[in-house]
């Protein structure tokens, strides 16, 4: 299960779990769990597109997902945002639809798009999936104090001079990025578990804003691991496991504020926190 | 002219007949149920619903049911895990809706996987998740019917006191409405439309019926009724021009083999909501 080509599988599912615990922590805090639903969905139609031109899928996933991000910030300041993000998400997924019908793709490579192949990732795909995690979670790290404080608390973020919808844009380009490493690894219909099962459990265990970040990095690597060595041993998608052990870690995480007699809501500890920084960083 | 913008053959096809009729009767349905659905804020969960309803089918090739049961099945079975999980909360109903989307799409993986390796039915990933009119058998039409009626005349049965808690929940609340039960079925009713399209017409056009027409009849009119009027009848002309030019691309380059109806359908409904839209804030601008 270590050798050869699990290497790169072990490798590159432990960058993308934590990316998507990192982001995934946010889009919980945000409430934008269709947005990050969205646009993994949506870049599916880049990895149609990039296979129909014969380039590589990362750069067809990430121009898709790019363009859908944007597209959904664009439409969202013009109308309701959640219609915002479906009609861009089905717009989407009708051109993927379109690519399909053009390109001669055997079903298992599309299959395996939308649900995963973690263990068919080649050497050369670990590097720039390496690069890209490292920049998501800088990215990540340089916006921490604005988006914690108008994630929390919007009004006053807006009167401390963070502009709510750059935030916005800012991270929805973030989540853009990370989508389009994981999409090949965990596929593109389950990214998204992967990305609101940890962050949520974490945050009812711990109500400090760092632990939880960190803790839902750790719960992410493992239930990746988990769903990895899962799928090696019994060679079912390994999308299965990620799914269903997401489903997991958000029931947990509810049983354990429940028992505890709180919710999950934001704590003022936060506010602290984030008002702090955000004197600090951004003077107005 | 006639000749130019109908291919020959388009009225006496067998496959159109059936793919306008289900194709229209899915959209005039979906346009009626969005219209709650967007105005409730729950496109979310009608597009996880759809989803999901895609478990169910991928199950039912495996045990060998008809596809339109395990559809519907699932769907509503799905409505009710997400009302009992706590969907009619605002704050993390997106979250709820997310880890029920998830979980199901997990077991769809697994479904998928054994019918493609076990029972050896390769192209029901395709099938499934990308759908196709054409490919709609006459047989089942019927049965699609009579769900359609099942969920408009919940719908409709339910129009007051589903409107008045959609807009003051408080309201509906003292005035002795089951706001709760209320906003169940209305769910039920969307995941019985969602998963009658995503079968016949496959979940991305289930999910740009659903909302896409009923925001724009939201944004022709404030009246509920008359927008949930535009909203049918925005879906139904989007379906049938997609469908007609769907059939017409059958001699378009580059494959020769015709260009996918979910993708015209789409297009058309995109198109429609930019111009409503445009128009529609110059006019009250003015």
């Amino acid at each position: 299960m270590f050798s050869g080509f699990m290497t790169n599988a072990w490798l590159v599912g432990t960058f993308v779990a934590i990316v998507a615990g990192v982001v995934g922590f946010f889009i919980v805090l945000r409430g934008q769990a269709f947005v990050a639903d969205a646009v993994p969905q949506g870049a599916f139609a880049g990895a149609a597109g990039a296979s129909l031109l014969g380039i590589n899928t990362l750069i067809g996933v990430a121009a898709a997902a790019l363009v859908g991000a944007l597209g959904i910030g664009w439409l969202g300041r013009r109308g309701r945002r959640d219609v915002a993000t479906a009609l861009a998400l089905v717009v989407l997924l009708g051109l993927g639809a379109l690519f399909l019908s053009f390109s001669t793709e055997y079903a298992p490579e599309i299959y395996a798009l939308l649900f995963g192949e973690v263990l068919g990732v080649s050497a050369n795909e670990v590097l720039p999936i390496a690069v890209l995690s490292v920049a998501s979670v800088a990215a990540i790290a340089a916006l921490y104090r604005p988006l914690l404080l108008s994630s929390v608390m919007p009004e006053l973020a807006e009167a401390r001079g963070v502009r709510p919808a750059r935030v916005e844009t800012l991270f929805l380009v973030v989540v853009a990025l990370a989508t389009s490493m994981t999409l090949p690894v965990v596929g593109a219909l389950l990214i998204f578990s992967l990305m609101i099962g940890p962050p949520a459990a974490a945050r009812s265990v711990t109500s400090k804003p760092l632990p939880a970040l960190a803790l839902s990095a750790v719960i992410a690597v493992v239930v990746l691991w988990i769903s990895i060595a899962s799928a090696y041993q019994t060679n079912w998608p390994v999308g299965f496991f990620v799914g269903a052990l997401g489903a997991v870690c958000y029931a947990a995480g509810r049983g354990y504020a429940a028992l505890r007699g709180r919710r999950p809501a934001r704590p003022r500890a936060w506010r602290g926190a984030a008002e702090q920084g955000v004197t600090a960083n951004v003077r107005v | 002219m006639l000749r130019a913008v109908f291919e020959p053959g388009f009225f006496s096809s067998s496959p159109v007949h059936v793919a306008l009729a289900a194709g229209g009767v899915v959209a005039l349905v979906s346009g009626i149920v969005g219209s709650f659905a967007v105005v409730r804020g729950q496109s979310y969960a009608g597009h996880a619903l759809a989803d999901i309803s895609v478990t169910g089918g991928s199950a039912s090739f495996l045990v060998g049911v008809s596809p339109l049961w395990g559809f519907v099945g699932v769907g509503v079975l799905a409505a009710g895990v997400m009302d009992m999980i706590g969907i009619q909360r605002p704050r993390g109903r997106d979250l709820a809706t997310g880890v029920v989307r998830g979980a199901g799409l997990g077991l769809a993986a697994l479904f998928l996987y054994w019918d493609t390796t076990h029972s050896n039915v390769t192209g029901a990933t395709i099938t499934i998740l990308f759908g196709s009119l054409f490919t709609v058998s006459s047989t089942i039409l019927p049965a699609i019917v009579a769900l359609s009626v099942a969920a408009v005349a919940i719908v409709a049965v339910l129009y007051r006191p589903l409107l008045l808690s959609t807009v003051a929940a408080d309201l509906a609340a003292a005035r002795g409405v089951s706001v709760r039960l209320v906003g169940l079925a209305c769910l039920v009713a969307i995941a019985l439309a969602v998963s009658l399209s995503a079968m016949t017409i496959g979940t991305i056009l289930s999910t740009a019926l659903l909302i896409g027409p009923a925001a724009i009849g939201l944004r022709l009119s404030r009246r509920p009724g008359l927008a949930m009027a535009w909203s049918a009848l925005a879906g139904l002309a989007a379906t049938w021009l997609g469908v007609l030019l769907a059939y017409d691309s059958f001699y378009w380059p580059p494959s020769r083999h015709g260009w996918p109806v979910s993708f015209f359908v789409v297009t058309l409904i995109f198109l429609g909501y930019v111009a409503v839209q445009t128009i529609t804030s110059r006019v009250r601008r003015a």
